[in-house]
Order: C-alpha cells, then structure tokens, then sequence
C-alpha cells in the first residue's frame, strides 16, 4: 500500500490521542490532569464512537493509572497513559517499577511546571526529575513530533523492554492546534506489529513464575546492568527505527539529537522540545545577520546520545545549552548532562547555559537573538561571564 | 507423594498443593496457611498481585517462586490499581475471567497494605468493578517492617510503636472495619474469613469465583511472632478470635448479611479467652480489657442487626 | 530421594540456582524455580513424632500445615516431611487424639 497521509488539524494532545489509537493500544489506565486533559477524553471519544474497543481505566490517581498501565502490561497488553506536573511526581515510585519489570508502556508527559506557586505552563523539570527512573524520554518539538513520537516509541519500547515517555510542551503544543500528517492504520500495522511481551501473566501453559521478587545483593546489581544494556541497545534500535520511520513515511528520525545548520556554526543552541522550534526559526534570520549559528535539538534524552552529541561539540567553538527547567543547588539539567558527557572526550567547547521559559514565561525569536550576541562576545572574549545565566531575570 | 485415592475422599479441602515448601514464613504462619488455601481454591490458573508484606518474602526470594501459579510483585498501595490492570488486560486479549475455566485475579495484601496506604487504590478497585478478588489477609500489623501498628490492630495491642512502658502507651484506637468500608461501595460479594476455618474460607473463595464483579474477603491471619504467640497456638487463637465474636465470619451478598459464626443465639465466649494466649496483650488492665470487650460485644450486637433487618 | 513428601517428584527436581555470569540472567527479574530446593527443617527444635496407634486418620494435620510438610501415606497414615517442617507444633496442637507429640530435637 502507496502512503499518503491523512492530514489532519489537530492539538498536541489530539495528536497524541490519535498516536495511541494508530498504535492499536489495548488498555488505557489515567487521570485527569491539566493539561493533559484532551488527551484522555479524546481516546473516550473513540471508544464512545465506537472506533477502537481499548479498555479504559478511570483510575483514582496517577499513582494507579501507572499501577494499572504495569498491571495490564505485565499480562501481555499495549498500554498507554498520560499526565503532566504533580501528577507525574504522584507516578514516580510507579515508573521505576514498569522499568524494573521492562515493561514497554507508553505515556505522554506534557510538560508543566512543579508548585507551589501553582503554574500550568511550560516547564521541563517534571519529566526530568524522572530522569533516573529508567524510562527513555522522546521531546517533541511540534505536533507531527508528538504524533509519530508516540507511535515510534512503541517499536523502540517493545524491541528493548523499557517504558517511554513522549513529552510535549504545555498549551504551545498540547492546546495549540497544527496540521499533523496522520498514517493509514494498515501502514502504522506494518510497522509497528503486535507486541511479543517479555513475559506474560496469562501464560498458564509454562512453569508458574514470579516478577518482581526479593533479590539479595548477590542479584540485584546484574538486573540493573541488563536496564543499563538495554538503553544501550535502545540507541541503536532508536536510530534504525528512526530511519525506518523515515523511508516509510518521510520524516527521518535517525538521529537522536536533529541538527540543524550547524555545519559550520561557531556556536550552536542546544535544548528539547517546543523551544527548538522557536530557536530553529531564530537560526534562519540570526544566519541572514551574518552569525555563523546552528541549532541541535536533543529529540532523545534517555537514553542519552553521547555520540552524537561528541560529535557536534567536537566541530563548535561554543554551546549555548537552553534550560526550560532547573535541579537546584546546580543549574540547567541538559547543561549538567551535556557538560558530563564530553569531560573525557577531547572535545571542550566553551558551554553556557540559559535559564529560559520557566513556568510558561513567554520565549521568542528576539530572545534567541539577545542570547546570540550574548554568546558571540562570550565565544569572542574566550571565557564565560557567568556560567549559568537566569536570562528573563527582572533585575 | 500421591495422597491415596480413598483418603482423598475424606478430606474436607482440596487435596492438590499449588503452594510449595521450603518457603520462608516463620513458624506457625497464618498467612502462609491463608495462601496455601487460596491456592488449593483456585490452582494453577491464577494470577496473584502481592504488594509489599511479609507475602512477598512468603512467595519466595528471586529465582525462586513458591506459588504454584503466576505472580506479579507490586508496590506496597498498588494492588488495588494493579488488579484493575490486569483485569483490562486480559478483557483487552479476550481471556475469560473468573468461572470454572476462566482465569482468578486475586490480590492478597496485608492488613496495612490494604486498611493504609492501599485503601484508596481498593476503594478505586472496588468502585469500578473490576472482576476480581481482593483479599487482605489479616494480622493487625506491619509485621513485615517489625510489628509497627495500623489502623487494624486491636485496642490495647502492644506494637513496637506502641510499646506499653510507663506511660501505657498501647494502641489506643479500636481495629478499623475495613470490611465495613467495603460493604459501603455495595460490591457483589464481600466476606470475613479465618485460617481456623478452612472449608469455610474455600467455600467462600468458590463463591467469590461465581460472582461477577468485584469481591472482598478479610482473612483473620495470626502472626505467632507480631502477637508474641506459642508457634503452635495459631490455629487455637484464630478459633478463639471466632468465638468470642471478635472477628465474626459473616458474608454480604447482593445486599443481604449472614452470619456464619458463632451462632448468633449464643453468648460468645469472653475476650479474655482470645486475649491470654498473646503475649502482645499482657500489658492491658482489667479497664483496658473492659473496654475491648465492650467493643466487641458492641459491634457483634450491630452485625447480627444487620443480619436480622438485612438478611 | 524417597517420595516423603506432598510435592513428588518436583521435589527431587527442584534445584539451587546460582548464576556467575551476567549473561545467564534473565532479562526480567522472573523466577526460575519453586522454593522446595530450600529445606527449612533445620530451624527446627521441636520435632513432631507421628504415633500411628493414636492416630484416627483424620487428617486435621495435613489440613492446617503452614509449610505445608505433612503428607499421607499409602496406608492412609500421615507422616511428616522433615526436610521442610519447621517444628511449629500446630500439628500437636490440633491433634483430636494427641496422636502427634512435639519432642526436642536432638542434633
């Protein structure tokens, strides 16, 4: 079957609805929450029109959509939630468990801001708090990134065994409403199959077995070596299903971190999600003005693309890292990451970071430009003014 | 060893062993009993949701499983959501639940992890009616974590939170009625039960597979080691916990309440029968007892009018 | 191994497990074995002893056995499998005819 997409105009959030519908997901476990709301009732809506028999469970918090979501994943299911903010936190001791059982549930986080004061804007530090929970993170940068985030998250979560998040900016993406080129369900069906679990908890013709239980010291260090091989594997299988994606329908997703124009840049912006939609329009009219700028967009941060982000560094007189999100007591989390993983390498840009965006502050291209030259005097004077700059700061 | 085919016929329980030796309950375990029971009841086709408790050292430290059916580890307030998810799943893969073949989700689950801090995902499992059975086995405390207290231990228990000394500082709040609480989602069918009364439980289990919906029983499950009891005393107290009306077996079913023990006609035994053989009782007074007692007989009275205007 | 036991032949299949590489691990923490390659008969120190003349067959024994390490013979007397029984005297305990006696280990 020829594809032509079905383009539709839709949120962030119906994307990512229709994602989960393409992806013939089996159960959906969730809670409400702004605002990821739209998310939730659209898949009711397909169940109501009688477009997919998913089985959808309303839970009584996040805690146990993601319980039920490890319940229902554990007995051989696709399952799929979604959330955002407090009610990702409420999930956090959850998400280690369906890494630990790798369990290759899907959800959507829509990126919003941790209170108190109460914020529902944009704001990275929800889902990079779960940093370390064994979860892979995708960040979309537009809708049509949600939409195939999703669906591609699938494939990777279910070749390697391991739970991905796809990750969405509040309101700029899942309230704003964008053409998004869907797939023809018999198209999405050839390439990504029926899951093949793991194990499966309705499996009675085998040995009764067990999931999850004690182990000494003497076994618990091998299990998390076999998570930590299998985010190495997950880099490769990123890639390959990346290009896969692109063959079959147009949009390539090889790699983990998209560059773009940084051939030869002297310095490029780095960050995730919405932001580097943003910052790739500012690239164009910064490169008109004479500024030899590029843009690299880590689309994957878990795992995280060392590599190919050696490789970036290795070619850029500077990095200027945009933070939307913060872990106290040290700065920007991409920065710290980013800075972490070229120390032993040869590769030593001067790297700045920029506090941007937090809670939903508003984020342009003019601001993209006040950076720029920001940069340019940092690149051209050879070391930092400050290393961590609170950039939108009132002073 | 096959047990011989004429004997077979005089056991009143089921004479397959789907719960396997070697595990690590201490000596005289109710629970491991209560487990051993709901394996007889159910078999193989199982699948078991066990949060944190003393049951996820019972089922066997990894590599090893002493169910004879599928399990799935869980955290400590989950079992409840767990449950659901499973359930989903398998109505997702067209599997059939409950019934002769179909297959039994049961959660089991400790005292704290259900009447604490699992009793919101329970009352969510309980009020979406999902198909399956929820059991909290019951030793009124946190005897994994070292013999904490929880909302279900006893008026006038010693804990290691509640440790008596010169202050008398025991347990001072009454044993929560979780049960109670569950009857108050108006589920199909909810049900106390004791080790001490094994054809009872099992019968109840069988009942629990007939129903649709979601079902609850309370299993009565003594901790020689949390209630500083003899090893072999565990069965003795268990009965006594019956006959003295402390722990009534009783069913709710479709809205109607029936006692099954002890006979409602009759003075139950008095307390102090229950109480003398736990070392975590000695430290009550004559007014601590008293008051017990006076619970006791206060809530009984209440279950057979329940019985008597909803039976 | 003589079949002293509830649980035949899986008794005499049940093995230790140790694995000394990574590459022999799961993938998934599942388990790969029953617990009856764990004999617990050694935190015992009380020993029960079966008199057969007392003994009425009716099997409450068997019935409340936590471990469970009471089995039935082929005579329809019951027996205990020492090499799980943790000595916790319930047998005794319920015993209508006293048939079981608990008596200190000698080891």
């Amino acid at each position: 079957m020829e594809y032509k997409p079905i383009r539709k105009v839709v949120s962030g959030n119906y994307a990512a609805a229709y994602a989960a519908l393409h992806s013939r997901v089996q159960v959906v476990a969730a809670y409400p929450i702004t605002p990821q709301t739209s998310i939730i009732e659209k898949i009711a809506e397909f169940i109501a029109n009688g477009e997919t028999d998913i089985q959808y469970v309303p839970v009584e918090s996040e805690h146990s959509a993601m319980a039920a979501c490890i319940g229902a994943s554990a007995t051989g299911a696709r399952a799929f939630t979604a959330t955002s903010a407090q009610g990702l936190a409420l999930m956090h001791e959850m998400l280690h468990w369906a890494s630990g059982a790798r369990l290759p549930i899907v959800m959507v986080d829509v990126n919003r801001a941790m209170a108190p004061p109460w914020s529902v804007w944009d704001d990275q530090t929800d889902s990079l708090a779960q940093r370390d929970t064994g979860w892979m993170q995708f960040y979309a940068e537009n809708n049509q990134e949600v939409y195939d985030g999703v669906i591609m998250a699938f494939k990777v979560a279910e070749t390697v065994n391991l739970p991905a998040m796809v990750i969405e900016s509040a309101f700029i993406l899942s309230h704003t409403y964008d053409v998004v080129e869907m797939i023809p369900q018999e198209l999405v069906d050839e390439f990504l199959p029926p899951r093949k679990p793991l194990y499966d908890l309705a499996d009675f013709e085998r040995e009764p077995f067990s999931v999850g239980s004690l182990a000494t010291p003497a076994d618990y260090y091998e299990f998390r070596y076999k998570i930590q091989k299998a985010m190495e594997e997950a880099k490769k299988v990123i890639k390959e299903v990346g290009r896969e994606f692109g063959e079959r329908f147009g949009r390539d997703y090889s790699q983990m971190i998209e560059t773009y124009r940084t051939d030869d840049a002297d310095f490029v912006f780095m960050g995730m999600g919405s932001l580097m939609g943003t910052v790739k329009q500012a690239v164009d009219i910064l490169r008109q003005e004479g500024y030899k700028v590029g843009a690299a967009k880590v689309r994957w941060f878990r795992p995280f693309p060392k590599e190919e982000l050696y490789e970036l560094a290795k070619n850029v007189d500077g990095i200027a890292v945009l933070d939307r999100n913060y872990s106290f007591g040290m700065e920007g989390i991409l920065f710290t990451e980013a800075k972490g993983a070229l120390y032993n390498t040869d590769a030593k840009p001067l790297m700045k970071n920029y506090i941007v965006g937090l809670g939903g502050r508003d984020f342009t291209v003019n601001d993209v430009r006040k950076i720029a030259e920001n940069m340019n005097a940092v690149i051209e004077k050879g070391e930092l003014d400050v290393e961590v700059d609170w950039y939108h700061l009132k002073r | 060893m096959e047990i011989p085919e004429q004997v077979k016929k005089k056991l009143t329980l089921p004479a397959e062993e789907y719960f396997y030796a070697g595990h690590t309950a201490c000596q005289g375990c109710g629970a491991a009993l209560g487990l051993r029971y709901v394996l007889k009841a159910y078999g193989r086709k199982t699948i078991f949701a066990i949060p944190a408790c003393c049951s996820t050292i019972i089922a066997g430290a990894w590599p090893y499983n002493t169910l004879g059916a599928n399990l799935f580890q869980t955290a400590f307030e989950t079992t409840g959501a767990v449950l659901g998810g499973i359930e989903a799943a398998l109505k997702a893969r067209g599997i059939k639940v409950k019934g002769e073949d179909g297959v039994m989700i049961v959660g089991w689950a400790g005292d704290g992890g259900t009447a604490d801090i699992g009793l919101q995902a329970l009352s969510g499992f309980l009020e979406r009616g999902h198909d399956a059975l929820y059991i909290m086995y019951d030793n009124e405390a946190y005897m994994n974590t070292g013999i904490q207290r929880s909302s279900s231990t006893p008026y006038g228990a010693w804990t290691t939170n509640t440790p008596g000394g010169k202050r008398h500082f025991l347990e001072k709040r009454h044993k929560k009625k979780v049960i109670d609480i569950v009857i108050a989602h108006d589920i199909p069918y909810a049900a106390t039960a004791s080790v001490a009364y094994p054809e009872d439980f099992i019968r109840k289990l069988k009942t629990a597979q007939k129903t649709p919906g979601p079902s609850f029983i309370q299993l009565f499950a003594p901790c020689p080691t949390g209630w500083r009891s003899p090893t072999d005393k565990s069965i003795e107290i268990a009965r006594l916990a019956v006959q003295t009306a402390y722990f009534p077996l009783f069913e709710y079913k479709e809205g109607k309440y029936r006692i099954n023990m002890p006979n409602p006609k009759k003075e139950p035994k008095p307390i102090e029968e229950f109480l003398k053989l736990q070392g975590r009782f000695k430290y009550m007074t004559k007014e601590d007892i008293e008051t017990l007692q006076g619970w006791v007989l206060r809530e009984w009275e209440k279950l057979k009018k329940l019985a008597e205007v909803f039976g | 191994m003589s079949l002293n036991t509830l649980f035949g032949e899986k008794k005499a299949e049940a093995k230790k497990i140790v694995f000394t590489s990574v590459d022999q691990y799961p993938e998934a923490p599942i388990s790969l074995g029953t617990t009856l390659s764990n004999f617990t008969g050694d935190w015992r120190t009380f020993i029960p002893v079966v008199n057969e003349d007392k003994c009425v067959k009716c099997y409450i024994c068997w019935k409340f056995c936590p471990e469970p390490a009471i089995y039935i013979k082929p005579d329809g007397y019951v027996a205990v499998d020492y090499d799980y029984c943790k000595g916790c005297g319930i047998c005794a305990n319920e015993c209508p005819t006293k048939a079981i006696t608990m008596e200190k280990e000698e080891k």
